[in-house]
């Protein structure tokens, strides 16, 4: 195409030609997987009346607030029915609140208590130790979709079922693979820090406390947010928990947000709107700890 | 076997004060670290799955007690039509989802390692892992809508027809299966990609000036080492694919009729529409089973690949 200064053209031509496709379908892959926010975000912001009447444009169509309005509860319900909602209410604010409280129950929870089993089978010395801890290790053996139906029958007997604690409770207190991965760097700490700490007269419980636990904050904190941000997004199990306003949860709370159907066809532009806010919290997460999270990813570590 | 057990006692309890004595047992203060983990282990893992297995071989309503009824659950399975739809349909879900995705995703791998190693990237590509099943499926029920959504008006402007992705029931299944792949083809290659840095670069480099191209350094440097990596991407991701219910749930309800009711959609209805939880647990274990399998039968394969390579 353009004159090549290089000497040996027909050498280098080609790579050129392969690193021209190569680049292309990377922008492919970037713009398709960036569009769909894009398209969410105008589609929020649009009219919901005016997207049936068939705006093409690729921007909003007639701009609106009042997308977020229908969702934050700001439109009565005549509004809404006008605007093209269900003028049903949505407690928005609740089911953040939800979402926070069991994310946060789960994820200190989960971490905490995973670390201190960890902490145990990397360090202490105790019998059977290896053997419980192969037992812990086979219950990575079981998808978590099998326990679903028989942990709501106990959740139920426990009298937990629609409440918020109900929904945290089974990966509150550990899941194998948090034992696992934690277990892993503990075995990596130096033992020889430890043993000073020890020669000083510290105590185990002391040592994990103050030593162990401060040494692992990164990889504790990269657990912490990947548990937060799977917490924040499960559907299946508070679907079967959470009944009421008082424990749903904000992705059950779409579900039932789209089922509401007006007559006239789906509020995309409140849906849009109401998915919106349903995600940002964990896209600004990820915004913040993006380099941590996309490089944690690998062998060593996550799932 | 322990690491502790070959260690020899501490340099300071070999001390002059005390005859050399056993390394300090921690039983109890272990007991009380893997207290809390281990009611989780017992009481939310263990017994569940337990009593998964026993409620397989009852009847069981949630409001009167559980009554045995032996393999009847079992028989009325082999004998449920849309027991086996559900299966065929998941497996057709599982075949279409993981091969674009691991293709995808292998492709997407390997240009972030010899095309750009940015973080921001990579970064990039996982977006759409930050967002929930829920979210993903809403946006492209919007997106690929009959009549409104983009992706059809875009369809329409190149000429083609609209197509019904989400109501029609032969693309009902393909038209999910890469909506997951939407979500999850940046994190699969970010798994791959981690795989790939344990490639020493000098290999690419001997490649390079030996004056081997690209592509067929992909094929005879890449793709061999890195086959006992995508052999634990692939038990990951399709044990993840058999579990689909999300999207699902959200985007088609099991329809049109029941061509995209996946296994896990259809034990949902079985427990919580019509309340027959033994019934539902049956088809569970039937789902675990099938799981174990595979999980297997590719382990095998996996073993088989990695001694090739050492």
């Amino acid at each position: 195409m353009t004159t090549a200064t290089a000497p040996a053209p027909g050498v280098k031509r080609r790579p050129r030609i392969g690193r021209g496709l190569a680049w292309a379908f990377m922008v492919l892959v970037i713009v398709v997987s960036l569009f769909p926010f894009y398209w969410v975000l105008r589609t929020a912001l649009s009219d919901n009346n005016a997207l049936y009447a068939g705006g093409d444009s690729l921007g909003p169509v007639q701009f609106s607030w009042g997308g977020f309005q229908r969702v934050f509860g700001l439109q009565t319900g005549q509004e809404a029915i006008d605007a093209g909602g269900s003028g049903q209410p949505i407690a928005f604010w609740r089911y953040l609140l939800n979402s926070v409280l069991v994310a946060t129950m789960v994820t200190a929870g989960q971490v905490f208590f995973s670390a201190m089993a960890a902490y145990a089978f990397a360090r202490l010395r105790w019998r059977h130790r290896d053997k419980v801890f192969a037992v812990f290790l086979a219950g990575l053996m079981i998808p978590a979709i099998f326990t679903l139906l028989p942990n709501f029958v106990l959740i139920k007997e426990l009298g937990l079922i629609d409440t918020v604690l109900g929904i945290a409770l089974p990966t509150m207190l550990m899941t194998p693979f948090a034992v696992f991965f934690l277990r892993q760097f503990f075995l990596g700490i130096s033992r020889e820090v430890e043993e000073a700490a020890l020669v000083e007269g510290a105590s185990k419980t002391r040592i994990f406390f103050r030593l162990i636990l401060p040494i692992s904050a990164a990889p504790i904190s990269t657990l912490s947010i990947l548990t937060y941000i799977t917490s924040w997004n499960e559907y299946f199990w508070p679907l079967m928990v959470s009944y009421t306003d008082r424990s749903r949860v904000l992705t059950v709370a779409l579900g039932v947000f789209k089922s509401q159907k007006p007559q006239a066809g789906p509020d995309w532009a409140g849906l849009m709107a109401a998915t919106l806010v349903a995600a940002l919290p964990m896209l600004l997460l990820f915004f913040v700890f993006a380099r941590r999270i996309v490089n944690s990813i690998g062998f060593s570590g996550i799932k | 076997m322990t690491r502790e057990g070959g260690h020899h006692g501490h340099p300071h309890q070999a001390g002059a004060d005390r005859p050399a004595r056993r390394p300090r047992d921690d039983t109890r203060l272990a007991l009380l670290f893997i207290l809390p983990a281990l009611i989780g282990f017992l009481v939310f893992l263990l017994w569940p799955t337990l009593r998964g297995i026993y409620l397989s071989f009852t009847r069981f309503n949630l409001l009167t007690p559980a009554r045995w009824t032996g393999l009847d659950n079992y028989v009325r399975m082999a004998q449920d039509p849309v027991f086996w739809n559900a299966l065929a349909v998941t497996v057709y879900y599982v075949v279409v989802n993981i091969a674009v995705q691991t293709v995808l995703a292998l492709v997407i791998a390997v240009m972030m390692q010899r095309l750009t190693r940015r973080t921001w990237l990579r970064g990039v590509v996982l977006t759409p892992y930050l967002v929930s099943n829920v979210v993903a499926a809403l946006v492209f029920l919007w997106i690929l809508d009959y009549q409104l959504g983009i992706g059809n008006k875009l369809l329409e402007l190149a000429g083609l027809d609209r197509v019904g992705f989400l109501v029609d029931s032969a693309w009902v299944i393909p038209t999910i299966a890469l909506i997951n792949v939407w979500r999850h083809v940046g994190y699969t290659a970010l798994l791959i990609f981690a795989g790939l840095q344990t490639i020493p670069e000098t290999l690419y480099e001997a490649g390079r000036m030996d004056g081997a191209s690209e592509p067929r350094m992909f094929r005879t440097i890449t793709l061999p080492l890195l086959r006992p990596v995508m052999a634990v991407v692939l038990i990951i991701s399709v044990v993840g694919s058999f579990q689909v219910f999300d999207t699902v749930a959200i985007a088609t309800r099991g329809g049109p009729v029941d061509s995209s009711r996946v296994l896990q959609y259809y034990i949902y209805e079985v427990a919580f529409n019509r309340f027959q939880f033994g019934y539902a647990s049956a088809m569970s274990v039937a789902l675990l089973v099938v799981l174990m399998i595979i999980t297997f039968v590719q382990y095998r394969l996996t073993r088989a690949g990695t001694s090739d390579l050492a």
